[in-house]
């Protein structure tokens, strides 16, 4: 029976649902000490004394700080900039600055309450418009950590041709991952000197590659494991390599095993979160609604180091136009330096800011048009043959109008309009009722030559006894990774799921097929292990082996096929079609192998006692090429719409003076299963000749659509265009006041 | 930390007379959250679990006495209380989840004092009194004499709360409760509204009274509203000028939830939605 198309069960998920899995803190890690991370209370600065109060027992306790790295002071990621503790100079609330470890875990929390740091405090810079003023210098010559511009056509005579300029400012605010597990890391040395690092992570070769400046020492000295995880939607993408290197350096200090486990407060305060954008539009519209010149300027707050922010920035700009077709385009992109705590990667990495932008945009232009927003997108919309801003030909997979079409028919969209148009008309009504549309696109993968330079590997190995495995760095974070790596390598080589297994992510055990970001892992790995499995199962054809197999004839075929050798292992590397090419320098050429497509219809009713608003609906299409696991699909695509209409509606975090003042759950309001409407999924697959059977990416195609689905509807309920997230009651409250005096 | 746990009434008020620095607790809900942040290391707690007579809930033929440690979803369940106090059961439903409501206690919520305490605004309009018993002996506060400010009482030390006294009213023509959170389910109030009206025949008012929570550092009855309806009919009119006076009555707050301007707004909504109600 094939595997791909059909909903498995999970690998992992009776472990999961009986309590058998084990979450870093879950491990006893015998004689292990309680690594607490003492942080800047100030955003920027510098540090003048250290004080340790002499009435604390510090003898039980080790402390480490910068001058205790064996190597170089930094977190190995683009830039060297951020350290992994701060020596001298603070640039952010809540850095780094010494790790205490004692093997009471709340003994060591006490110690914190005993150091006493001395600063000298400078002014701090904490918004992007003071940032760009430069008149307080973080980084380089500007504060620009990077700028990128994209040209397409020829933006002057685009505008000339234009019978309408439509003209707006779009704001999106930080977000919090919010993953249901917090960060945690342990780390010890082995007796033949390897350091070994085991946590909660998306990324275990970026851990890898982060120590060895760190703790220098030959690669296979350095071994890092990932121990189930509870979520990680991007915020266990990069700072993990931070935890880690702690973790390392007070066991290396103290020679016994180290854990280091944050609590909710400390994961908020301290860790990454979503880019806050500010997002320009200056769009030149024929009469008939042809997009004819798209000026596009994108500006993302990085905070205190450069982290990821220049790929944010660049996913952000090349999905900046939205999914139409317009021959003039500019799209000039920055990130800039703040004394904030880093932003990082978050699930749609810079799309979800850029793509609110665009789709209100198109929701403006419909108005100023006076034009049906339905009729605008089908106008525009990209199909096959389309050129994309970056000059990139849509050779293949594009389901943009088949999403539009399917929700705008499930949903019964324009009948639905009229009747809560209605419904508005009378006063006596106790609420507004609106509905609201969506349509985006997202590059699968890695950007421009990314997946080329990270050479990704993986292999699939078969033993002598027939047990097949998996080999791959790609991590289980919920999102069902395990499942559809085995369910691809079954069905390569005709055998049941069951028969596959999927290894741990280990350094000393996988190849390194790349991190687990980008919507890639199902596209790009799922591709290499499909491609292993083909040649394995060649060479058992070879030995002799015909297909069908029951269990014990494929025994005797694998214990045939390797005879001479203790396994037969495949491992295949990532190679760059031949039809896809990039130029970095001038931003032109083919962003992405391919695109995904998500169209959605919101429905929401405001109660017009509370302004608070209800989403009764959820209609969408999501094209995702093939989906290998239907009901896992369905679930990403139903937890990225709640995470993202959390993000619309629900979310605030709240910043002064550079700290999160709101950095628990009880006022950081993400959605509950009771503010999360019925929804229907609808999966389109328009399969990409590059993908296994056909597959795309889907794991951040769902927080792009809703956000801007939202704010249309509370626009259509209303009459207000709210342009900034989230749309709180109170902004609506304000915003109605204000409208009727 | 320290824990003592008495198994009878006079020997917790012993041990509370002694140790006047101790916290008593009951469900502990607001407190664990508290001590995990690490503000409440090293206090010596009186854990009044084991106080049994606390957690019944009685009835006389004039009114009901709710234990100190009654839960949330005790007073859910119970039929006289959902009779007689739907506004009530109708807040205990908003605590947080299930879980909260099951540990969460009447005279936990009470003694915390936090000015978004989701049952306050029920209790003020149910002209709740509340039982205190200390070592020394008993009293009786009125519940809108218990609060002093923001997570302070006016309970005084080695004082406990034994029991909530709720004397059944008379059937109102209106009753009306409505928390406003931050989301759908386990959301801190940014506004919690009760009301209960008493008409006369010709639809002249008899009694008001309205209870706003989450809009000052206590919850507060709208004395100046109450008064100023009675014996008038609740017109379109009369209605507009109430409303009006309802900011001297409440003071709220910009914070991390909401915001006084959304507060103010949505507090006059719901109070004149709740007096044009019935027109």
């Amino acid at each position: 029976m094939p595997s791909v198309s059909e909903s498995f069960r999970r690998k992992e998920g009776p472990e999961k649902l009986t309590g058998v899995a084990k979450y870093i803190d879950d491990y006893p890690l015998p004689g292990c000490i309680h690594g607490v991370t003492l942080r800047s209370s100030i955003a920027r600065g510098v540090i003048k004394n250290i004080h340790f109060d002499p009435a604390f027992d510090w003898g039980p306790v080790t402390v480490v700080s910068a001058k205790d790295i064996p190597g170089q002071n930094y977190v190995y990621l683009i830039e060297v900039d951020q350290p992994l503790l701060a020596e001298h100079q603070i640039r952010h609330a809540e850095e780094p600055i010494l790790v205490i470890g004692h093997p009471d875990r709340a003994k060591a929390y006490e110690a914190l309450g005993h150091v006493h740091v001395e600063y000298d405090e400078w002014d701090p810079v904490l918004t992007m418009e003071e940032s760009l003023d430069a008149k307080r210098l973080l980084y380089a010559a500007d504060n620009v950590f990077k700028r990128i511009e994209i040209v397409k056509g020829d933006l002057d005579a685009g505008f000339a041709l234009a019978d309408f300029i439509v003209e707006e400012e779009y704001r999106v605010p930080h977000q919090e991952q919010a993953y249901i597990e917090n960060n945690g890391m342990a780390a010890w040395e082995e007796d033949d000197g390897t350091l070994t690092i085991m946590g909660s992570m998306q990324c275990p070769f970026y851990v890898h590659k982060a120590m060895s400046p760190l703790f220098p020492r030959e690669p296979d000295k350095i071994r890092v494991i990932q121990t189930t995880t509870g979520g990680g939607f991007g915020g266990k993408e990069e700072y993990p390599n931070m935890i880690a290197g702690h973790a390392a350096l007070l066991a290396l200090e103290a020679k016994r095993p180290v854990k280091i486990i944050y609590d909710r407060h400390e994961d908020m305060l301290a860790t990454t979160k979503r880019h806050p954008a500010r997002v320009r539009h200056r769009t030149g519209v024929r009469r008939d609604g042809t997009l004819v010149a798209q000026d596009i300027d994108v500006l993302m707050d990085g905070g205190a180091y450069v982290t990821l922010s220049p790929v944010v920035l660049s996913r952000g700009i090349l999905h900046a136009t939205g999914p139409y077709e317009c021959p003039n385009v500019r799209v000039v992109g920055r990130v800039v330096a703040t004394s904030t705590p880093p932003n990082g990667a978050f699930r749609g990495f810079g799309a979800p800011q850029t793509l609110f932008a665009a789709e209100l945009q198109m929701e403006k232009i419909a108005a100023r048009l006076q034009m049906d927003p339905v009729a605008i997108r089908r106008k525009n919309l990209l199909r096959e043959g389309a050129l994309t801003a970056t000059g990139q030909m849509l050779r293949e997979s594009v389901g943009a109008s088949t999403v539009l079409e399917q929700v705008l028919a499930r949903s019964r969209f324009a009948d639905k309009k009229k009747k809560y148009a209605r419904w508005n008309q009378s006063k006596r009504r106790p609420s507004w009722r609106g509905i609201g549309l969506a349509a985006v696109f997202h590059g699968d993968g890695f950007t421009g030559g990314g997946e080329v330079f990270l050479r990704s590997q993986a292999r699939v190995a078969l033993s002598p006894d027939g047990r097949i495995r998996v080999d791959a760095a790609a991590t289980e974070i919920g999102q069902g990774t395990t499942s559809i790596l085995a369910q691809i390598v079954a069905d390569a080589l005709e055998v049941p799921y069951d028969w596959v297994e999927v290894e741990t992510p280990d350094t000393s055990k996988v190849p390194d097929s790349g991190p687990t970001v980008a919507s890639r892992t199902c596209m790009i790995v799922g591709a290499l292990l499909h491609r292993a499995a083909k040649k394995l199962k060649l060479a058992l054809l070879n030995a002799g082996a015909h297909w069908p197999l029951g269990r014990e004839a494929f025994e005797r075929a694998a214990a045939r096929a390797c005879a001479s050798r203790g396994e037969l292992d495949f491992v295949e590397e990532f190679e760059k079609p031949g039809d896809i090419e990039w130029d970095d320098v001038s931003y032109r050429g083919d962003a992405y192998g391919v695109f995904s497509y998500a169209a959605m219809v919101v429905e929401l009713e405001i109660d017009k006692l509370t302004y608070e608003i209800t989403v009764k609906n959820v209609v969408t299409a999501q094209d995702v090429g093939k989906a290998i696991n239907p009901l896992l699909v369905e679930g990403q695509i139903i937890g990225g719409t709640s995470q993202a209409l959390g993000y619309a509606l629900l979310e605030n975090a709240i910043f002064d003076r550079g700290v999160m003042q709101n950095a628990q759950l009880t006022n950081y309001i993400i959605p509950t299963t009771l503010d999360t409407p019925p929804m229907d999924v609808t999966i389109v697959e328009k399969p990409y000749s590059k993908g296994p059977f056909g597959a795309k990416g889907v794991g951040e195609l769902p927080m792009d659509v809703p956000a801007p689905a939202v704010a249309a509807a509370v626009y259509d309920a209303t009459g207000l265009f709210l342009t900034e997230l989230p749309i709180l009651p109170e902004k609506l409250c304000q915003a109605l006041h204000a409208q009727e005096n | 930390m320290k824990v003592l746990r008495p198994h009878s009434v006079d020997d917790a008020l012993e041990l509370y007379e002694r140790h006047p620095d101790a916290v008593p607790l009951a469900g502990g809900t607001d407190f664990m959250v508290a001590w995990n942040g690490g503000s409440e290391n090293g206090r010596l707690i009186l854990d009044l679990s084991a106080l049994a007579s606390w957690r019944r809930i009685r009835d006389t033929p004039s009114m009901l006495r709710l234990g100190a440690l009654v839960t949330h979803w005790q007073l859910q369940q119970e039929t006289l209380v959902k009779k007689k106090f739907p506004l009530l059961v109708d807040a205990c439903a908003t605590i947080g989840g299930r879980q909260i409501q099951s540990r969460g206690t009447l005279g936990g919520n009470i003694a915390n004092a936090s000015p978004a305490g989701d049952t306050f605004a029920p209790l003020a309009v149910y002209d709740a009194r509340v039982r205190l018993r200390s070592a020394a002996g008993r009293r009786k506060l009125p519940f809108m004499d218990v609060f002093a400010g923001v997570k302070k009482t006016h309970l005084r030390p080695g004082e406990l709360i034994e029991l909530v006294e709720l004397d059944f009213p008379k059937k109102p023509a209106r009753q009306f409760f409505r928390k406003v959170g931050t989301r759908s389910a386990s959301a801190i109030s940014k506004t919690v509204a009760a009301g209960l009206l008493w008409l006369r025949r010709d639809g002249t008012v008899r009694e008001l009274r309205f209870a706003l929570g989450s809009m000052a550092p206590t919850v507060r009855r709208l004395y100046s509203v109450e008064s100023f309806l009675l014996g008038k009919k609740p017109t379109p009119r009369v209605v507009k000028e109430a409303v009006a006076l309802l900011e001297a009555d409440v003071d709220p707050i910009d914070d991390l939830r909401s915001t006084r301007f959304y507060r103010m707004e949505v507090s006059r909504n719901l109070l004149r939605a709740f007096l044009r109600s019935g027109s």
